[in-house]
């Protein structure tokens, strides 16, 4: 029992954390996601990690830091793709109540992958061609476009895969939500200390203190949970992947979204404008609330295993 | 980073589980709350079993009658004990889980063999003697005094909040040893008889109904100065090492005892709302069951619990009191009765954000030490 990074992974972390602030600067993020981004994410090795043998453990900690720097993408759905489909992948859960799909990062994917409960499928973008992209999106960095039917798919994988990449989708959007909410903490932090009003830093009065202590544990406990749910998909046996995930999803989302909002609060109205990033988080957040499972689905997710479980 | 516990850990968990299960079946029913004297005599018989078994202060020295255990085996120890619902630690918390390593920490070495051995052996009760009618949140701000005579302090004061003061044979006591100094610089730790004459102890019934909780007032009560730990006006620090055991692992075992109500609530939550209330409160103490382990993991590598030990205690607060409210709406008006352990623990844990510092002390204490936040203007 060691559930401290290993000098490996402390290594992973730093190294990627570098990489993202040198090459993903927020002027590259806000700019969106292309192929020469995708193209150097490859090289890293962010999306092939676990076919060269890592664990998703350290996949776990990698999209921590693509999360802190907000670098967009379909990422998730490249990692959980790579070895099965080449190219840029993006990805959507078969809706169950309705033909509509959003799909995110259309234009730029070449393959779209279709989670059923029965199997996972693909369809060449050129195959969505007649999809409507919203004009507008609310995440300015995540495109979508709505996708009235799917069309036939070729199958690509069996039940067993769709439930590891709804699953692992599911852990790595945690991972990625966790590095979020941390770079919020960051944030607000440093703005606190660099904002003066009534002749000191903003950051010394209680009321705005404790709104970052707060942040500050939410955001280390929904890295706990994340980091659990990752080891647990590396060694089932040590635990309930459904309940280990699910948790990690409910306290990650939730910290992603309440401390873009606390991190709003503490830079007051320089939080309400383009400029700043803070409403890239918040939106980011939102989004993000509705892939790989709804903080609803989730907490249904986590009742139901404990209620089956009951002694 | 891993969670599976080694092949060793298995065995120590084994033979625990089978002990505990003898030990249980042998063990006298719990006596009644209010019943003092018996249940210092059941606390402290449990604690002499645990001594016996060779399970009483499984992470201290063994020089000193610990078992000097790994980070892995304590948390097996919590996982167990809770499991089989073993007594709680009672009238030997103060002494196994505050003063005692606080003595293993910083006592001298008549100390810790004066008392270290009778604490694990059940043979020795210990109270806190820390906070004052106006010394809570600014407890560097107490006041009761003492002043060297010889061999002696001579203390005068008044104390409160004092856990198991009617019943600890020794305190942990804060005193003021420099009143000119600033107020971290003049405070003393002191080991207190409780016997020594000058001594007054009042129970404070809480909303309870009862209580483990005193005030303890201090006439010129002499004190030895070989009782003191640490160097005279050190105390600050003293303090702190022992506030760091209060909060970092003095209710890890209560902690994991909530995940064991929530899932026992699961069968009697039936309302689509109230399950989801609950999924996310086990989520919050799963994670927070998770952090304990990466602290211990933390503390095994560098000797110090990393930065999650000075958050668990507030996000513990945070997700008992949701779990408690939970329980009040979940369960029927017919267990509304403060003998139920669920309606027990429901007063019982609203101390959880107060005790040991209060939750916005704690906030004080990530923003400034964790955040490195600047102190807020004090009043001149």
């Amino acid at each position: 029992m060691n559930f401290d990074l290993t000098e490996d992974q402390i290594a992973l972390r730093d190294g990627i954390r570098t990489l993202c602030a040198g090459r993903f600067g927020m002027e590259r993020v806000r700019a969106g996601f292309d192929r020469s981004m995708f193209d150097e994410l490859s090289e890293t090795g962010v999306f092939s990690l676990r076919s060269d043998g890592f664990t998703w453990s350290d996949a776990s900690i990698a999209f921590q830091e693509l999360g802190r720097a907000l670098v967009p993408g379909p990422l998730v759905w490249s990692h959980l793709a790579h070895g099965t489909v080449e190219g840029i992948i993006t990805g959507v859960e078969r809706p169950s109540d309705g033909t509509l799909s959003m799909v995110e990062h259309l234009a730029m994917a070449d393959t779209i992958v279709v989670i059923d409960p029965g199997g996972v499928s693909s369809i060449p973008r050129a195959a969505l061609d007649r999809s409507v992209a919203l004009d507008w999106p609310l995440d300015p960095l995540t495109p979508i476009h709505r996708v009235e039917a799917l069309p036939d798919a070729e199958p690509i994988g069996d039940a067993a895969i769709a439930e590891q990449w709804a699953t692992g989708g599911a852990v790595l959007t945690a991972a990625y939500q966790v590095g979020m909410a941390e770079a919020c903490v960051a944030a607000a932090t440093a703005y606190s200390l660099e904002r003066r009003q009534f002749d000191r830093p903003i950051g010394s009065f209680q009321a705005v203190k404790h709104i970052l202590a707060d942040m500050a544990v939410r955001a280390e406990i929904a890295r706990a949970a994340a980091d659990a749910a990752a080891v647990t998909l590396d060694d089932p046996e040590i635990g309930d992947i459904t309940r280990a995930a699910a948790g990690a999803r409910l306290l990650a989302s939730e910290a992603a979204l309440k401390n873009a909002k606390a991190s709003m609060q503490v830079h007051g109205g320089m939080g309400f404008t383009w400029e700043v990033d803070v409403h890239l988080y918040l939106k980011r957040a939102w989004v993000l609330n509705t892939v790989f499972g709804t903080p609803t689905t989730h907490a249904d997710a986590l009742a139901a295993t404990v209620a089956a479980n009951a002694r | 980073m891993d969670l599976r516990y080694s092949d060793a850990d298995e065995v120590f968990r084994a033979e625990l589980r089978s002990w505990l299960a003898r030990s249980l079946a042998e063990l006298p029913s719990a006596p009644s709350r209010d019943d003092w004297p018996a249940r210092v005599h059941y606390d402290t018989d449990w604690q002499r079993r645990l001594f016996d078994a060779g399970y009483a202060g499984i992470n201290w020295p063994k020089a000193y009658g610990g078992r000097d255990a790994s980070p892995s085996e304590q948390l097996v120890f919590h996982e167990e004990t809770t499991r089989a619902k073993a007594p709680y630690v009672g009238v030997n918390f103060v002494g196994t889980l505050h003063a005692g390593p606080t003595l293993v920490a910083e006592g001298s070495e008549a100390q810790k063999s004066a008392h270290l051995p009778k604490i694990l052996r059940g043979d020795q009760v210990w109270c806190q003697c820390f906070s004052e009618p106006d010394a809570g949140s600014d407890l560097a701000g107490l006041t009761t005094r003492a002043v060297r005579d010889g061999d002696h302090y001579v203390v005068t004061g008044r104390k409160t909040w004092c856990s198991f003061g009617h019943v600890g044979e020794f305190g942990e006591l804060l005193v003021r040893t420099d009143p000119d100094a600033p107020k971290h610089r003049g405070i003393t730790w002191l080991i207190l008889p409780m016997d020594l004459p000058g001594i007054e102890v009042r129970p404070i019934e809480t909303l309870l109904g009862s209580s483990e909780f005193c005030e303890v007032f201090l006439d010129e009560v002499r004190v030895p100065v070989v009782n003191r730990v640490g160097e005279e006006n050190d105390g600050w620090r003293v303090t702190n090492v022992t506030l760091s055991f209060e909060r970092g692992t003095a209710f890890v075992s209560e902690m994991v005892d909530a995940l064991r109500l929530a899932e026992e609530l699961a069968p009697s939550v039936h309302d689509v709302a109230e399950r989801r209330e609950l999924a996310h409160v086990i989520a919050e103490l799963d994670a927070l069951w998770s952090l304990t382990k990466r602290n211990v993991s933390q503390a095994g590598r560098t000797g110090v619990p990393g930065p999650g030990a000075m958050m668990l205690k507030l996000g513990y607060s945070e997700a008992r009191d949701r779990l408690g409210e939970l329980s009040m709406r979940v369960l029927e008006r017919g267990i509304f009765d403060v003998h139920d352990e669920r309606v027990e623990e429901r007063l019982r844990t609203l101390s959880l954000p107060i005790a040991a510092g209060t939750s916005q002390i704690q906030r004080n204490i990530i923003g400034e030490r964790l955040l490195g936040l600047p102190k807020e203007q004090r009043w001149a």
